[in-house]
């Protein structure tokens, strides 16, 4: 267990307010919030790259205080990967055990668990980001580290290497049990990762909850402007056919497009803009269709952010403009059609 | 046709102002060249035997050999005090650092026969460290003394190349290191010190040049025993110009050929430099 008591830090520009934070063992915790507000810095104190001013860090009961990072038992990785540019693949794997004075660690092993091994005598500078991303997780996880801190691991990388590396966040984490601490500014990342979710803004931490209760339930605006804009759910695959599924949301059927097989667990993204609210049923191409009660409407801009509530405590957002609103005289508590199309959800 | 006008275009848009700089490097690299390499040719054209002479005369022999091991003593002291030092600036912030560091700096803006003035005073018989060490080690007029002014003179050359390469390895790479299990002094050794390691041969190839060619603080400090650019400057006084540019000749081509050696090895280093 991972506690975090009352920590304070000044960096004259920046400061970290008294944060408290306790993370379980073996759990996917992610810190979620905008660039700037301080989310790798609590890795640092964390990893013992600092020093809070004020409170404490305590892993399992023992405070770590002034414990320095090499005694900790911790992996980090960094967004930009870090990885010693004087030494190959497998020297960078291997520095861990060298440190420590560990002989013959199994480094082909590990480079075979995250598909790497081909790679083994290459320098990190010709790799691919994806495949700099695996190394230094190869790097961190082969000391056996109690507690995994990464920093923005997927950011960095296009969206098809994205999908790979959160698969093997996923594995890494249900094969290793580590405790894993993954600092993002990106929500649907955090979504379809964390089992508790952090929300950092401006130094400190403003909501913890599980993704239901921080993505249902926004503690505030600031909170909810910053994680309530984007659709992310989850679903299960109950029809494949030709590229085309069929997914079940809490028992709503959506129909979008993707090769998953039948009885996956996957997630659609949805941005608002794409979904079209109407007040009567009318003939169009979209394939999903759905009777909703408008829960509230919020004004962003030009734009309104209009929460619908599809039944069976599936909610989703829609952004529409002020006069469409007007126009269609929509308030909550109203019944409306909604639709969009199967080609506008992203599935992962 | 619109195709030459392109080209004519092209002609015409060469910038007067590059123009007027590449003529200023032609006339700097002009005046170096031809200096140096106008003295080499007339000696070897002119008085190729006087060259022979010096070549084969021991006491030329033995201020050149001083002129490199003392700038190499000087050297090496300057990199066990100056890495040090250029880790400490590079990677912490601590109070009066900017003055800490002007200060390191005093030495390459002070006039040479003032710093020889200077290290005469403080390291002479009478001097604040000259004279409760003179029972153990003499300045004055010895290799102690000669080492002494080249290191006070030549040290922030090596002192600031090596911060400026610790400064461009990434402080995450140490970071990492330490989580990965390496103490602060072993994340300097197998991650710092080799990633700023191209750094630290410049700067103590340029530091090692500026003790060979200093002159003004160690006639000051350490008249004998004689370093080439004093045997020169003895003879030229003495005996003129013909007798003293044979060994200045001899001093440059000796140590021009070293750094060349030095210079190939290290642009064959592979560079980490930070993007």
């Amino acid at each position: 267990m991972i506690e975090i008591k009352n920590i304070y830090r000044n960096w004259g520009d920046f400061s970290l307010k008294n944060l408290n934070l306790t993370i379980q063992n073996g759990e996917y915790f992610v810190l979620l919030g905008p660039t700037g507000a301080g989310k790798t810095l609590v890795l640092e104190l964390m990893a013992g790259f600092y020093q809070p001013e004020k409170g404490y860090i305590s892993f399992n009961g023992n405070s770590v205080g002034t414990l320095s990072p090499e005694k900790r038992n911790i992996g980090f990785v960094y967004q930009n990967y870090s990885l010693f540019p004087h030494m190959d693949v497998g020297k960078n794997i291997g520095f861990g055990a060298r440190m420590r004075g560990i002989k013959n660690p199994k480094i082909r092993d590990m480079a075979e668990y995250l598909d790497i091994s081909h790679i083994l005598h290459r320098n990190p500078e010709t790799l691919s980001g994806g495949e700099q991303q695996r190394v230094a997780l190869a790097r961190a996880l082969i000391i056996n580290p109690d507690i995994l801190l990464l920093d923005e691991p997927l950011s960095a990388l296009d969206p098809r290497t994205q999908e790979d590396t959160r698969k093997i966040l996923k594995k890494v984490h249900e094969d290793t049990g580590v405790t894993v601490v993954h600092v993002t500014h990106d929500q649907t990342e955090a979504r379809v990762l964390a089992d508790r979710i952090g929300v950092m803004m401006d130094g400190g931490l403003v909501q913890v909850g599980t993704p239901g209760e921080i993505f249902n339930k926004p503690a505030n605006n600031k909170v909810a402007d910053f994680v309530g804009v984007e659709n992310v759910f989850n679903g299960i695959v109950t029809q494949s056919n030709k590229g085309m599924i069929n997914l079940d949301v809490n028992g709503n059927n959506i129909c979008a497009i993707s090769d998953y097989e039948k009885d996956e667990t996957v997630y659609g993204c949805l941005r608002p803009e794409n979904v079209t609210i109407s007040k009567t049923e009318f003939e169009s191409s979209a394939r999903n269709t759905f009777y909703a009660t408008v829960l509230e409407m919020e004004l962003m801009g030009v734009l309104l952010r209009v929460k619908l509530n599809m039944g069976n405590d599936f909610n989703i957002n829609s952004l529409i403009t002020r006069q469409s609103a007007t126009e269609l005289d929509l308030k909550p508590g109203d019944r409306v059609v909604v639709s969009f199309k199967a080609a506008a959800i992203h599935i992962i | 046709m619109p195709r030459i006008k392109t080209r004519l275009n092209g002609l015409g848009q060469i910038n007067p102002m590059l123009v007027i700089f590449f003529l200023s490097l032609s006339i700097l690299l002009f005046f170096v060249f031809i200096t140096l390499s106008n003295m080499i040719v007339q000696q070897i054209v002119s008085d190729f035997s006087g060259l022979i002479e010096a070549v084969r005369d021991s006491s030329v022999l033995e201020a050149i050999f001083l002129s490199l091991y003392s700038g190499f003593l000087a050297t090496l002291i300057s990199f066990i005090l100056g890495v040090p030092t250029a880790y400490l600036l590079a990677r912490k912030d601590f109070i009066g650092k900017r003055i800490i560091e002007s200060i390191l700096d005093i030495p390459v803006v002070v006039p040479h026969t003032v710093a020889g003035i200077a290290l005469l005073t403080i390291f002479g018989a009478n001097g604040l460290i000259g004279d409760p060490l003179e029972s153990i080690v003499q300045f004055r007029d010895a290799l102690a003394g000669t080492v002494v002014a080249m290191l006070f003179v030549s040290a922030p050359y090596l002192t600031n190349s090596a911060r400026e390469g610790f400064q461009s390895v990434d402080p995450r790479l140490e970071n990492a290191a330490r989580s990965l299990g390496a103490p602060l002094w072993k994340a300097f050794l197998f991650v710092t010190f080799p990633l700023a390691s191209r750094h630290l041969l410049t700067g103590s190839i340029m530091c090692w040049a500026r003790a060979i060619s200093e002159f003004g603080a160690v006639i000051m400090l350490a008249y004998y025993p004689m370093v080439g650019p004093t045997l020169i400057y003895e003879r030229f006084t003495s005996m003129g110009l013909s007798e003293s540019r044979p060994i200045a000749v001899l001093l440059i081509l000796v140590t021009l050929t070293i750094f060349v050696i030095l210079r190939m090895i290290s642009s064959g280093w592979r560079r980490y430099d930070r993007d």
